[in-house]
């Protein structure tokens, strides 16, 4: 057999096997019973209105206001980890360590057993949207301010310069000249991290959530308890995929518009 | 009278000594051109100059205020100088009347219809009018280096420094932006030039200064530097740049 003749006849037995998975699977599987346990109309309209009303709107909530607060704190960590000033270099590197190193998981459980235990009476404004807002900012901040970090060393050295020749003070030039630019290289990056917080807001079960506080893993998780019957998990899984596969692809598309810009 | 007095300027990087004595006069109105090897200092001259690099010792002088004295208000000083780079280093997020404006609005201060008046003063002066709502990467070089000519201009400087501000230009562009340079000086702007463009500092400069590591090998006007060089290295420079088929080194 000529070497490609035997590539074509590999290619071709590549095919078979995966359209003999496929069929196994599909012959295999009890399709009546996975119908009536993951698409059970009754069941799906058990989770509605509330699935949109409360577990969708409180995971945006929870997700936009930690964002926000990762945002603003980790801006403010990546500027004192590139001071000139020692010890903010020493305090940002450990904060971005830590937090970076720390399952979101195990910041939550601080969160909810922790705190409250070694300042009792301690109390976050908006009760627990305030707490989630800080304990996912928390660890939001720590990859953000990485990112933060490398666009703005990624903003050449001469725009620097330049502002400073004209007058402007190290601060004024950061907000009015570096930050700026900062801000447009890492917007992709920036909305890989929305996609990566909608996803972890669901640790928020772990401080414990009401009918009213609950998002969506935790609504559907309780909802598929409930009737013994996994559609409202389906039902949040797609949720889920309705925001983060259109924000996925606006990334991607990002990425291709400042490939081709450079 | 004298605009820039530098007076046994000393810098060095770690253990490299790249000024090793620099003792040079720009009077007032006056264009010194610096011409010399590369790697020899001159853009660390003219960093030091306003204060972009800490000199190690010595000190600078701009129009009787002493820059160089540990309390000088930086900012302030910088301010005086107006700075020309080689890469041009336009400010890529904002357009060009934005690039003319933004210092002129927090750092002096001025208001918005008086920055903006500066600018299309300066803009039209350089030949760029016509691309104030432009981005400076739809830009050519010839285009960003004017623009970065009046950006300096706006901030209105006592003195211009220009480190080769035509080396990073195409040739054919490389007129437009000296024709501009060949105006301020006739304007009577003082200038400190860095160029290897030896035509230019034959007929515009009043001094010219020849760098050789690190130190002022010799200076004097351009008709004797260039034109009757008397020492060595001079002459073996200049020999380099003016050799036609070397010219591209
Ligand atoms: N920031 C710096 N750190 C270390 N070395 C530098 C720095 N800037 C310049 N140098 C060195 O100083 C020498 C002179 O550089 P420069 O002033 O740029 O020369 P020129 O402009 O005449 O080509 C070179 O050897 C260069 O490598
Ligand atoms: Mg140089």
């Amino acid at each position: 057999m000529s070497p490609r003749k035997r590539q074509q006849f590999v290619r071709g037995g590549q095919y078979v096997v995966f359209a003999a998975v496929v069929l196994l699977v599909v012959f295999a599987a009890d399709w009546s019973s996975l119908r009536q346990n993951f698409a059970n109309l009754d069941v799906a309209g058990q989770a509605f209105p509330e699935l949109i009303t409360i577990a969708l709107k409180n995971t945006v909530i929870y997700t936009l206001s930690a964002y926000v607060v990762g945002f603003v704190l980790g801006l403010l960590v990546a500027l004192m980890r590139l001071s000139s000033i020692a010890v903010y270099r020493a305090v940002a590197l450990a904060y971005i360590e830590v937090f970076r190193g720390l399952p979101a998981l195990v910041v939550f459980l601080i969160f909810g057993f922790g705190l409250p235990v070694a300042f009792p009476g301690l109390t976050f404004p908006f009760d627990q949207y305030g707490t989630v807002a800080v304990a996912l900012g928390l660890v939001a901040a720590a990859y953000m301010a990485e990112t933060f970090r490398a666009g703005i060393q990624a903003v050449p050295r001469g725009q620097m310069e330049a502002a400073r020749s004209l007058g402007m003070s190290h601060t004024r030039a950061m907000v009015s000249i570096i930050i700026p630019q900062a801000l447009r290289i890492v917007i992709p990056p920036l909305t890989n991290e929305l996609i990566l917080l909608f996803k972890d807001s669901s640790l928020v079960f772990v401080l414990g959530v009401t009918s009213l506080t609950t998002e969506l893993s935790k609504f559907g998780g309780d909802l598929a308890t409930e009737h013994a019957n996994s559609t409202p998990l389906v039902l949040a899984g797609a949720t889920y995929l309705v925001i983060t596969l259109p924000l996925g692809y606006v990334v991607r598309r990002l990425e291709a518009k400042q490939r081709k810009a450079r | 009278m004298t605009a820039v007095e530098i007076v046994d300027l000393h810098k060095s990087f770690g253990d490299l000594e790249v000024l090793r004595g620099i003792s040079a006069s720009v009077a007032t109105g006056e264009v010194v051109c610096v011409i010399g090897p590369s790697g020899s200092g001159k853009s660390t001259l003219l960093r030091c100059v306003n204060l972009l690099e800490q000199p190690n010792s010595g000190k600078i002088v701009v129009n009787g205020v002493e820059i160089t004295d540990r309390d000088c208000d930086i900012d302030g000083a910088r301010r005086r100088l107006g700075m020309v780079f080689q890469q041009f280093n336009l400010f890529q997020h904002l357009t060009v009347l934005d690039n003319l404006t933004i210092a002129q609005r927090k750092v002096l201060r001025r208001d918005k219809a008086e920055a903006e008046r500066v600018a299309m003063d300066n803009l039209t002066k350089v030949g760029v009018a016509d691309k104030v709502r432009s981005y400076p990467a739809q830009l050519s070089g010839g285009q960003q280096q004017r623009v970065a000519i009046a950006r300096a201009l706006s901030m209105g400087p006592e003195v211009m420094l220009f480190d080769e501000p035509t080396s990073a230009l195409d040739p054919e562009l490389v007129g437009e932006v000296l024709g501009v340079m060949r105006q301020l000086a006739d304007e009577g702007m003082t200038m400190l030039v860095v160029t290897h463009e030896m035509q230019f500092a034959r007929e515009v400069a009043d001094k010219v200064l020849f760098m050789d590591g690190g130190v002022v090998v010799e200076q004097g006007p351009p008709d004797q530097v260039i034109g009757a060089p008397q020492h060595e290295r001079t002459k073996t420079f200049l020999a380099r740049v003016l050799d036609p088929i070397h010219r591209t080194e």
